[in-house]
């Protein structure tokens, strides 16, 4: 069974999700939703996702939203297949996930707010908030020096593997240093430009970076 | 090894508390005084380098974020108290969408409310009231789909109670009691009941009895 996948595939969600499926080497389809046209709140997709959000994923009878959900999810499907995005025991697992919680609720707003201000808004446009932005900035420098400090002595954020705690971290990432001009965040810190580095030499990154036609 | 919780009076360290409870882990806690800026100091930063609550520590095995915290322990102690991560994978597949939702839809304009509306003069500053109506005007769109949702499901994620349910409780409790907006979850009939039912939960009561808020 193919699992869809429903969402614009530049979508920084829906990108976190097409990368585990790459990664586990699951079959999938991508059924675009035109967020420009609205479809996310037209009726037919909020019986799919109530908030009228994407990405939401259907394979065969089950139906899930929330992308960090779904990643989870398949992780511990194909827990014996591929790289072990959850790491090697419950306790590794614990960490990933704490790091998924720290990406949700430290960075995620934080690049969010500022590739709102800054690209989709005057793509759009309409003016952002420069103070604002700014403001994002300043906040991701001293998130960034704790990711920074926590990678000087572990080479992934979880531990010595790559989990789907580095995995989760690499869409918005992707827009903020390529589409909000923000790489000096990451090549001023020594560890996270390395680990940025390596992760983004992954094959399944650069078969979602073809996909997604970057 | 006994399980050691940080910071129990504060609401994020009680999503970790009612688990633990409910999985029939024991547990001491540890004092943190947020107001003196205890979670600040260098000392708790080497455990939760973004200064927040909880941190749950066994020996050497230190965890951070609520939820993490919860999952690993329900998986942990899979084979004894309250199964709270359904049965199969699919059901757990449930629980971590309805998790996230709690996390991602719910938790911020809840948080926002209780931050303004509970701790702005303990913080000492101004409660921004346009903050305050936006957030409750997001939360009561957050109540609809609830709405909505429960009334084909006797919880979040399916018939069976889980974390997802769970991590709902200690802003909620700030909601119905001393921010004064119980009208927010009584003027929807299936999350009254959903509320009614998980709150009423002896793992809860005894959380609310233990640890008082500190508003």
């Amino acid at each position: 069974m193919v699992v869809k996948v429903y969402g614009p595939v530049r979508a920084a969600c829906v990108q976190r999700v097409l990368l585990c499926l790459l990664e586990k080497d699951v079959e999938f389809e991508i059924v675009h939703v035109d967020l420009d046209a609205g479809e996310h709140k037209a009726p037919d997709f909020l019986l799919r996702q109530p908030f009228g959000q994407v990405p939401a994923i259907e394979d065969g009878d089950l139906k899930l939203f929330e992308s960090r959900a779904i990643i989870r999810y398949y992780a511990a499907k194909y827990e014996e297949r591929g790289p072990k995005l959850l790491g090697k025991s419950l306790e590794e697992r614990a960490v990933v996930d704490q790091w998924v919680e720290v990406e949700a609720h430290n960075f995620n707003d934080l690049v969010y707010t500022l590739v709102l201000q800054l690209v989709i808004l005057p793509r759009m446009g309409k003016q952002g908030d420069l103070a604002l932005a700014h403001g994002c900035e300043q906040k991701l420098e001293k998130v960034l020096d704790i990711y920074d400090q926590r990678l000087s002595n572990s080479t992934y954020l979880a531990g010595d593997t790559f989990t789907l705690a580095d995995l989760t971290h690499l869409p918005a990432i992707r827009y903020l240093v390529n589409d909000a001009g923000m790489g000096h965040l990451v090549t001023q810190r020594e560890h996270v430009n390395a680990w940025l580095q390596t992760i983004s030499n992954r094959s399944a990154w650069k078969k979602l970076m073809m996909l997604a036609n970057y | 090894m006994v399980v050691k919780v940080y910071g129990p009076v504060y609401a994020s360290s009680k999503r970790v508390l009612v688990c633990l409870i409910e999985k029939e882990i024991e547990f001491e806690t540890v004092p943190v005084d947020i107001l003196k800026g205890e979670h600040k100091q260098p000392e708790f930063l080497k455990l939760q380098p973004f200064g927040t609550l909880p941190v749950t520590q066994e020996g050497d095995y230190t965890l951070y974020e609520s939820r993490a915290t919860m999952r690993y322990y329900a998986e942990k102690y899979r084979s004894q108290g309250t199964d709270l991560l359904g049965k199969t994978i699919e059901e757990r597949g449930q629980v971590e969408n309805w998790l996230d939702i709690e996390a991602n839809r719910y938790n911020p304009p809840i948080y926002t409310l209780t931050l303004h509306i509970l701790f702005s003069s303990l913080f000492g500053f101004t409660p921004d009231q346009n903050l305050i109506k936006e957030s409750e005007e997001k939360l009561a769109k957050v109540l609809d789909v609830y709405e909505e949702r429960l009334s084909t499901s006797k919880y979040l994620a399916g018939d069976f109670i889980s974390l997802a349910d769970l991590s709902h409780l200690p802003f909620t409790q700030y909601l119905v009691g001393p921010m004064g907006k119980e009208n927010m979850i009584r003027s929807r009939k299936h999350v009254s009941a959903w509320w009614d039912d998980i709150s009423s939960r002896p793992s809860w009561q005894k959380v609310l009895h233990l640890y008082a808020a500190p508003v």
